[in-house]
């Protein structure tokens, strides 16, 4: 017997027979409360002994009420205040989901000031640039790793003049004239508290005038093209659109989500902060970034929230599991996903199925889905949400058929995340939905989709240019993506509109598109197209190494690296089926159908966001990559079939190196439309 | 207005601390040998308490007999060893170990079947007082006092960031994290000496600038002494205040890390002259 090790899952959460609120009745009030500083102490009025955080640590969950929650806050804003944070300075916030981060920017909002979370894990030089244009004078950091960092920027940074850190661990020695511990600046908080308690009230006071329309958040975007912006979002953007989708998903207090995405991302921000504060639910942060499956099955979140490539995680682990389980098990899993792909979304949707189909998948849910579910920590999620990138339909129609109530959305860090989500009972795994509470949405001319909301950011920091260029006169905003609106009111998204190109003989060319289709088989992790302005379609191709991997070792087939096995004859001709799959599914499209892959490589190297080749939310930065392979790309146009590159990399230590390869390039077949059995094109 | 640029981030300087320094260990005139074979002969050194200690030699110097000698293992024929201002007298490595000398091995030595938590707690095992009667009934005195050694693990593994391994068999592990492991075994025992054989043996560049981190911290924020046998010279100049040299069982040379880097014996011993 541990007794540290007992779960306490859901400690506190949902107690029997769990009250649900009619939609939007927790988060109607807060209408009065219109910042997150008021919503606090609403917060600790109300739900006072509920839970509103909880971190894993030392292996057990520590929690903290509402009520202990702003008694937190508020000391350490005094904290703050006494270090001499004033009024519109710009406090950076730099580490991962801990509660006292999160705190600390409620406590930098009562005093005036800006919290801007910036991404922890990115490079010194992109860094210091955020830091340097945000003009930050305070940072709370999580450790030294950060406290260094940022202590060797601060040239960049001239306006930096304290550091608050969470972990004192190795920062003894430091000179501490600029740095604190956050336990000493609660500390002297609490301390003047005491000495003046009339303090407390002048603090709330000091907040009590501030309005929704004062900038309540920083938040650089992660630049896909350029320099990051400083997104300006008010607390009336972030607390309307918090608000609505609360309402939209009956998200009320009892919800518990897990703190696990960067803080620096309007996602987290919104669904860790926003709404968590808005609805008075409770945010659960993980011990470290390596045990948040582990977390996960121990919190079991209400309300879940992941990138696609976090389901596609979790099922290619599944998936390779079932590959190495017993006969029976596998015989078992396959059966009765066979019935839950027949029956699991139907029932999901409302839709009539027959008594025996539902006793039938009643069994499954026992036997398989049930644990399966629960070995994802998703036993009690109500709603789930995808976004930032496609989702691959099988993966989606996956985890729908297991009974998991998953849905895509689409927003924007401009748009304070909503734009368009997907009602329950009306999903369709090629359209991002309707749009959210409040938006408004239309189509330009040129393709590109453009919305006005409640959330449309107040404007970028220090860049009237910019703000000028997205944002029109009288609300638009350009999304910069391309799509349409299809005939159920519900949005399609096909590319970045400034992606979609067009092939010399005149077919459209979107190659956000393709990369999807690819990317949606297991083996495929990134794949980047290219053909604008080309007479044919090219694609690299990175060969996802969990799944290829698996595959390696039930085939015996031996390799040392990531390179030796893309280079692998068997690894070609796997990819050159799903490449052959892709161009199958083009033909039958009439708009796309002359954008068939015609060459592929598989790339020798990973692509990775530590050598610029990806955003640090893992998008694909088309541009970059078209520069620093530009041989490999001249070899995908010139015929020839095999190309030597050498390809500077950067370690995770920040060395510098190099790898070399010969990387073969195939050339594929094109389909017709229709090809066997369909009636011949127009 | 740069409030950071002249920010230094030094200890105090190194001559105040080593002034004020005690002396844990002192090993006069030691000698050992095995038959005919001399493994040591007649060395002399001492440890203070709070520095890192290391000692290096080029293989079969004798390193690992001077660690076993002072973790009790090995018995010297001749010469005294001086434990916190005491002469020791014979005795087993866990009378040793009672006395708060921890110790890693060259050859990872977990128990692999083992979880990594059981594998740090098994370091508690010495500091347990319940007898086994209590801790077989595991009501009242015992349960509490596994809860207390539990939580001195639990900061254990926060310190080593193994938090992800923490029920994971050590037999799964990497190897750098075994090593992890191990370390954070002997540190279960809170010892006065934590004595390292060859902590990063093996390691990729990434884990033993992982392991050198934390080899700092345990000196700086446990205030352990440590005694460590290395053969990579880079981790041995930059971790340690003091280092000594042995070659064929005699000390060669003794002192500050950049002292020893200009000694000509040194260098020869290392470059191999004939003897």
């Amino acid at each position: 017997m541990e007794p540290f090790a007992r779960v306490q899952s859901g400690a506190g959460a949902a107690p029997e027979g769990k009250k649900r609120h009619m939609a939007g009745s927790a988060s109607a009030s807060p209408r009065g409360e219109d910042t997150f500083p008021k919503i606090l102490l609403r917060n600790a009025k109300v739900f006072g002994t509920r839970t509103a955080f909880r971190e894993k640590d030392f292996g057990i969950w520590q929690s903290w009420t509402w009520s202990e929650v702003c008694e937190e806050i508020r000391a350490f804003s005094i904290g703050l205040k006494s270090l001499g944070l004033q009024a519109g300075d710009k406090v950076a916030i730099v580490g991962a989901n801990r509660p006292r981060l999160y705190w600390s920017m409620v406590a930098a909002q009562a005093l005036g000031a800006v919290p801007v979370p910036v991404y922890a894990d990115s490079v010194a030089e992109e860094m210091a640039y955020v830091l340097g244009h945000a003009e930050v004078a305070f940072a709370v950091v999580q450790d030294q790793e950060q406290v260094d960092k940022l202590i060797s920027m601060a040239e960049d940074v001239p306006s930096l003049k304290q550091i608050v850190y969470d972990e004192p661990r190795g920062l003894r020695d430091y000179e501490h004239e600029h740095l604190h511990d956050f336990a000493s600046v609660q500390a002297e908080g609490k301390a003047l508290l005491e000495k003046t308690p009339s303090l407390a009230g002048e603090w709330e006071e000091g907040f009590s005038g501030g309005k929704g329309a004062d900038i309540a958040v920083m938040l650089y975007t992660s630049g896909t093209t350029g320099r990051p912006k400083g997104v300006m979002l008010s607390f009336d953007n972030l607390v309307v659109s918090a608000i609505n989708g609360n309402v939209f998903d009956r998200l009320d207090e009892t919800e518990e989500v897990l703190a696990y995405l960067p803080m620096a991302w309007i996602g987290d921000h919104v669904f860790s902060l926003a709404q968590a504060f808005t609805a008075g639910y409770c945010v659960n942060c993980p011990e470290s970034m390596d045990t948040i499956d582990t977390d996960r099955r121990e919190i079991a979140p209400t309300y879940f929230f992941a990138p696609p490539r976090v389901f596609e995680t979790m099922l290619t682990n599944i998936m390779v599991r079932m590959e190495d389980a017993g006969k029976t098990k596998r015989r078992m899993f396959d059966y009765f996903m066979g019935v839950a792909r027949k029956v699991g979304e139907k029932i999901l949707n409302g839709e009539s199925v027959s008594l025996g189909d539902r006793l039938l998948y009643a069994l499954g849910e026992f036997c398989v889905y049930g644990p399966l579910k629960n070995r994802m920590g998703l036993t009690r999620m109500k709603v789930g949400y995808t976004a930032g990138e496609a989702i691959g339909p099988e993966i989606f129609r996956f985890f729908r058929s297991l009974g998991l109530n998953l849905k895509q959305l689409y927003g924007q860090t401009e748009a304070s995340v909503y734009i368009t989500l997907q009602p329950d009972g009306e999903i369709f795994g090629d359209t991002v939905g309707k749009p959210a509470p409040d938006v408004e949405l239309k189509i330009a001319d040129n393709g590109e989709v453009m919305y006005r909301s409640p959330g449309v950011f107040v404007g970028y920091f220090k860049n009237d240019q910019a703000t000028a260029e997205t944002k029109t006169p009288d609300g638009w905003v350009h999304t910069g993506d391309a799509g349409i609106i299809a005939d159920n009111g519900h949005l399609k998204i096909i590319d970045r509109a400034k992606d979609v190109g067009k092939l010399t003989d005149g077919s459209l060319f979107a190659p956000k598109y393709i990369e999807n289709k690819l990317k949606f088989f297991p083996n495929i992790k990134e794949a980047v197209a290219f053909g604008h302005e080309r007479d044919r379609v090219g694609v690299f191709i990175n060969i996802d190494l969990t799944a290829v991997g698996s595959w390696a070792e039930r085939n015996n087939v031996n390799y040392a690296s990531y390179q030796e096995l893309a280079a692998n004859p068997d690894v070609y001709r796997m990819i050159e089926e799903h490449v052959d799959q892709v161009n199958r599914d083009l033909a039958n499209e009439p708009m796309m159908a002359g954008a068939q892959i015609r060459r592929f490589l598989v790339l020798h190297k990973e692509l990775d966001a530590d050598d610029g080749e990806l955003t640090r939310t893992q998008k694909v930065r088309r541009s970059f990559i078209a520069e620093r392979y530009a041989p490999l790309i001249e070899a995908l146009y010139d015929g020839s079939a095999t190309k030597h590159v050498r390809t500077e990399v950067t370690f995770e230590d920040g060395r510098k190196g190099a790898i070399e390869a010969t990387v073969e390039i195939r050339d594929m077949p094109v389909h017709v439309a229709g090809e066997g059995f369909q009636e011949a094109a127009e | 207005m740069n409030a950071f640029a002249l920010d230094t981030t030094t200890a105090p300087s190194d001559e105040t601390v080593k002034a004020e320094r005690e002396l844990l260990l002192r090993v006069d005139n030691v000698s050992l040998s095995f038959g005919g074979v001399k493994a040591i002969t007649n060395i002399s050194f001492d440890i203070q308490k709070g520095e890192i200690r290391a000692i290096i030699g080029p293989n079969g110097a004798g390193k690992t007999s001077m660690l076993n000698v002072i973790n009790g293992f090995y018995h010297p024929q001749e010469g005294t060893i001086t434990w916190q201002g005491q002469v020791r007298r014979k005795m087993k490595p866990y009378e040793a170990a009672s006395q708060g000398i921890a110790r890693t091995f060259q050859n990872v030595a977990l128990f692999k079947g083992m979880t990594t938590l059981d594998n740090i707690m098994s370091g508690r095992s010495l500091k347990m007082h319940r007898n086994f009667f209590w801790q077989m009934l595991w009501r009242g005195p015992a349960e509490k006092e596994e809860i207390e050694h539990r939580r001195k693990v639990e900061d254990i593994i926060d310190f080593l960031e193994i938090q992800a391994i923490r029920k994971t068999p050590v037999g799964r592990l990497s190897y750098g994290l075994q090593k992890r492991v191990e370390l954070g075994r002997a540190l279960a025992m809170e010892p006065d000496l934590l004595l390292l054989d060859e902590p990063m043996a093996g390691m990729n560049l990434e884990e033993k600038e992982d392991m050198s981190r934390f080899i700092l911290d345990v000196n700086q924020e446990f205030g352990t002494t440590i005694a460590l046998i290395e053969h990579d010279m880079g981790v041995v100049m930059d971790l340690s205040d003091r280092v000594v040299v042995l070659d064929y069982g005699k000390k060669i040379a003794d002192g500050p890390p950049e002292e020893v880097q200009a000694n000509q014996d040194v260098i020869d011993a290392y470059l191999g002259v004939s003897h």
